[in-house]
């Protein structure tokens, strides 16, 4: 039981990984990329919801969708309750960390259509986890997010000193310094 | 005359001047996703489109009753209202795609350019305009999944909408059609498209 907990939570970290495996969240993992201090906020904000979601998700899934047969609901419910999740993160966040709030900026409340939380919650219906496995499951993908975030940053931040072709600038450098991360990461999955 | 040329525009802009993925870099998780193959890429893109037009017609329609204070919480049920409804027909009618498509179907309610266009152009336009809105989005993303999808699957698969083609099925570079593979042919085309632009901004 411990081991295929540990399992689901490495695979979901290494093997798995939102950001370079499954493609998951792209939106943050290109645009708050280019300072590490923003990663590591980005990355923990985005943990923290992940795991509260993954909870809250299965407690909707497995006491009140499937015992009312109302599956159906599922994709209306879920979106609806990571807005609410996220609202609160942010409200906890500019309390207690006002400088960390103003780094995050705009990207706090597009956690919301992150699709790696959404993406952890529909994973775990699909697999039928339980609630132990659910939350090890999201709290390997917040992490491994965290981690392809803080190395991407780290890249780009030598990549903003150094002579990039015009056309390549930003945007197009990141996707193939992302696709060669990638790359890396595929030597993993033979880790478990 | 005015106002079909205007509708025309409308329709056109999200195929080039106004792309959501090459200009606006909107949705980019299905884009990387999906594009392994053209077949993925098309359904993908139509799939999109549905909810793309139904929405803004939806969202264009309500536009005046709903408070300005809700109006993200409530745009965000009427698109998970018809991704709803697609994700069940596709079960229904095209179980194939919806396997291979897995949950990148239900993602679609947090694809950045529906709830976008809903933001920028149907919450201020009149439902006729927003639905050609939506048509000319979804065509420009479909056009622009199916163009990456084109490069993955010749490249990594030697084959296109699944027929292998002479000559690039002999030996064909697997990671093309793997995630890197994704990450790498968009950036590249990003890259050529703004060289392109750079190019027409220089010589006039």
């Amino acid at each position: 039981m411990t081991g295929s907990l540990i399992g689901i939570f490495l695979t979901a970290i290494f093997i798995e990984n939102f950001v370079l495996n499954q493609i998951l969240g792209l939106c943050p993992f290109i645009g708050v990329s280019s300072r590490t201090e923003s990663a590591v906020g980005m990355g923990i904000s985005v943990t923290f919801v992940m795991v509260m979601a993954g909870v809250a998700t299965w407690g909707v899934q497995n006491l009140v969708l499937v015992p009312y047969s109302l599956e159906y609901l599922q994709t209306v419910s879920f979106i609806l309750i990571i807005a609410a999740l996220v609202q609160f993160v942010e409200m906890v966040i500019k309390k207690l960390a006002p400088a960390l709030y103003k780094a995050l900026g705009v990207f706090l409340p597009l956690i919301t259509t992150n699709c790696a939380v959404l993406g952890v919650a529909l994973i775990n219906v699909r697999r039928n986890y339980g609630l132990l496995e659910s939350s090890f499951h999201a709290l390997g993908g917040g992490l491994g997010f965290m981690l392809a975030l803080v190395i991407m940053s780290g890249i780009r931040e030598r990549l903003a000193i150094s002579e990039v072709p015009v056309a390549m600038r930003g945007a197009p450098i990141a996707f193939i310094t992302a696709g060669l991360l990638a790359t890396a990461f595929m030597g993993l999955s033979g880790l478990i | 005359m005015k106002n079909n040329t205007n509708l025309l525009n409308e329709l056109t802009k999200g195929i080039w001047k106004e792309n959501p993925i090459f200009v606006i870099s909107l949705g980019l998780c299905p884009t990387i996703a999906v594009t392994s193959s053209m077949t993925n890429a098309i359904g993908m893109g139509l799939a999109s489109m549905f909810v793309l037009v139904c929405s803004n017609l939806i969202i264009s329609l309500i536009r005046n009753i709903v408070p300005n204070a809700v109006r993200i919480p409530s745009f965000i049920v009427v698109i998970a209202t018809f991704v709803t409804i697609l994700d069940k027909l596709v079960q229904a009618y095209m179980p194939a795609l919806s396997a291979s498509l897995g949950i990148f179907i239900p993602l679609i309610v947090v694809n950045c350019i529906i709830l976008g266009r809903a933001e920028a152009f149907a919450c201020k336009n009149s439902p006729i305009a927003s639905i050609f809105d939506g048509i000319g989005m979804g065509l420009g993303f479909t056009i622009a999944l199916s163009l990456i999808a084109f490069f993955r699957e010749l490249l990594g698969d030697g084959a296109l909408l699944g027929y292998k083609i002479p000559f690039f099925a002999d030996a064909p570079a697997l990671i093309m059609i793997m995630p890197p593979g994704g990450f790498i042919v968009f950036g590249l085309l990003i890259a050529l498209k703004r060289n392109y632009d750079l190019k027409g901004k220089f010589t006039k």
